[in-house]
């Protein structure tokens, strides 16, 4: 086998088994050396799994454009986060649940942040040596469901099938050698192929080494916990049979599709 | 920190406002700004794993909180993977602290989620076992007493629950399914009488809390001591 300086990983279901992927020349190198085709694998979120239950932190209203959109009244003097439990995740090419009497469910497109290692008290500075690699997440949101208790409730943010990840996880060495830093990556979400949200991650609020200088105050982050980011302006209703592209440059492009509750 | 002493190994998600005195307390601004209405589903967060603190073990307090609220409730630990909120997958029952930076609905502190008040390390008490869910037939009938330097500082009573177990199930069920190991806490109370009537009970640096439900000596008795840790110096 050749050596292959690979930076993309995923983790994929082919014939019943779990595996550890990683892409090659538009395949999926899996982690016992078979080379099989995208749609040959059944995508799960590029996260391996922990002993304990990961910490996933999302931010609400962290782009200037889309706290406008939402009636935010000042700029906010610290980030707006909530908890989201990791079972809410799904990964690339799957389908989400949409509740049958719902009017507003919507996309968010977002840059996830992985911890790559113990972070507690970190320096805004040194805070990318911290981050194992990033992924792109949709954030789905039902707004139907809001509530201004400890808004935004879970009940909005933390639905089965509602947070599709993936479908790589890119090293943050690469990342960091191509870009600098993510702060300058193009973010685009289509519906069916039409382009609906569009920005760029260097309008969040708070950056990445903010967040996870902020969080590393009071939390101590672990390897593998996450943060999403917040999501640009250009949020639209989903409907049943909706595919939603959500994308960010040099991470990838995540595929969803939107399905009506059975019950 | 290491969790393989834990009795517990999945998501812990609490419930704003479940108790009866709590919510009665809270209801006069539940029409106003920034709430407008009172919450109509459970109102859940969680308590990430960093929080975590096995029984007997000391929880930091940083240096600008200077007390916190004690939060003592049972915690329900999901057996099979439950989509109905049906009783029979529930495997068992643990003692939980779920320690607060003080935040009140008056303060508009129930408006934003409470991760920088209940997401700080150590800030979850863990009781010592897990109860099998056969051994505590009745849940909701349960009265737990906190203790703080041995002195008896709130009895809580989970009869007085808004939602009782099963309903709890059902309502959370409905929008989110509780995996294997998951936790859900039955709900916190506020003191009813007494000096500290209205509110949790509070502690600081130096005490040490014990909590315990009379008459199930199955749960134990779960003990923490609260330590200085160095300030957090948050944004204002």
């Amino acid at each position: 086998m050749t050596h292959h300086t690979a930076y993309q990983h995923a983790r994929v279901q082919f014939n019943g088994q779990t595996f550890d992927a990683t892409e090659q020349d538009g395949q999926l190198r899996l982690a016992n050396g078979q080379l099989v085709a995208f749609d040959q694998v059944q995508w799960l979120p590029p996260l391996a799994p922990l002993a304990r239950p990961r910490t996933v932190i999302a931010l609400g209203l962290n782009y200037a454009d889309h706290a406008k959109e939402l009636a935010f009244k000042e700029p906010p003097k610290e980030p707006l986060a909530f908890v989201k439990g990791e079972a809410s995740f799904i990964g690339h090419q799957q389908l989400t649940v949409r509740p049958a009497d719902v009017a507003y469910m919507h996309y968010e497109c977002e840059l996830a942040v992985v911890i790559g290692r113990t972070a507690r008290h970190v320096k805004k500075e040194d805070a990318y040596d911290y981050v194992r690699g990033y992924t792109v997440a949709n954030d789905y949101a039902i707004r139907d469901y809001l509530e201004n208790w400890y808004r935004p409730n879970l009940r909005v943010k933390n639905r089965d099938t509602c947070t599709p990840i993936g479908p790589w996880l890119v090293d943050a060495a690469y990342v960091h050698a191509q870009y600098g830093d993510p702060m300058n990556l193009a973010l685009q979400t289509t519906v069916n192929g039409k382009v609906t949200q569009s920005g760029n991650t260097r309008d969040m609020i708070f950056d990445v080494p903010t967040l996870i200088a902020y969080f590393s105050r009071f939390m101590t982050l672990n390897p593998g916990d996450v943060i999403l980011t917040g999501t640009p302006d250009g949020i639209v209703d989903c409907q049943p049979g909706d595919v939603i592209v959500t994308e960010i440059e040099g991470i990838g492009a995540l595929t969803n599709t939107i399905t009506l509750a059975t019950r | 920190m290491s969790t393989s002493e834990l009795p517990i190994h999945g998501t812990v998600y609490g419930v704003l406002l479940n108790a009866q005195a709590e919510w009665q307390s809270a209801s006069a601004l539940m029409n106003e700004p920034p709430y407008k209405a009172p919450p109509a589903a459970p109102v859940l967060y969680i308590k990430t794993a960093n929080t975590w603190s096995a029984h007997d073990t000391a929880i930091p307090v940083p240096a600008d909180v200077p007390d916190v609220e004690i939060g003592a409730t049972l915690g329900v630990v999901m057996g099979l993977p439950n989509t109905h909120g049906e009783p029979s997958h529930v495997r068992g029952f643990v003692l939980l602290n779920d320690v607060s930076v003080p935040h009140s609905v008056q303060a508009q502190g129930f408006y934003r989620p409470p991760v920088k008040y209940k997401n700080l390390d150590g800030f979850l008490g863990v009781g010592p076992t897990l109860l099998p869910a056969a051994d505590l037939t009745q849940p909701n009938d349960l009265t737990l007493e906190v203790h703080v330097n041995g002195v008896l500082r709130q009895t809580l009573d989970l009869r007085q629950m808004r939602r009782p177990l099963n309903q709890l199930l059902t309502d959370v069920n409905d929008f989110m399914t509780l995996q294997a190991g998951d936790v859900l806490m039955l709900g916190l109370d506020i003191c009813t009488q007494g000096p500290e009537a209205g509110h949790r009970p509070h502690a600081r640096v130096g005490d040490v809390i014990e909590i315990q439900a009379p008459g199930h000596a199955g749960l134990g008795v779960m003990r923490h001591t609260l330590v200085a840790a160095p300030a957090l110096e948050m944004p204002a």
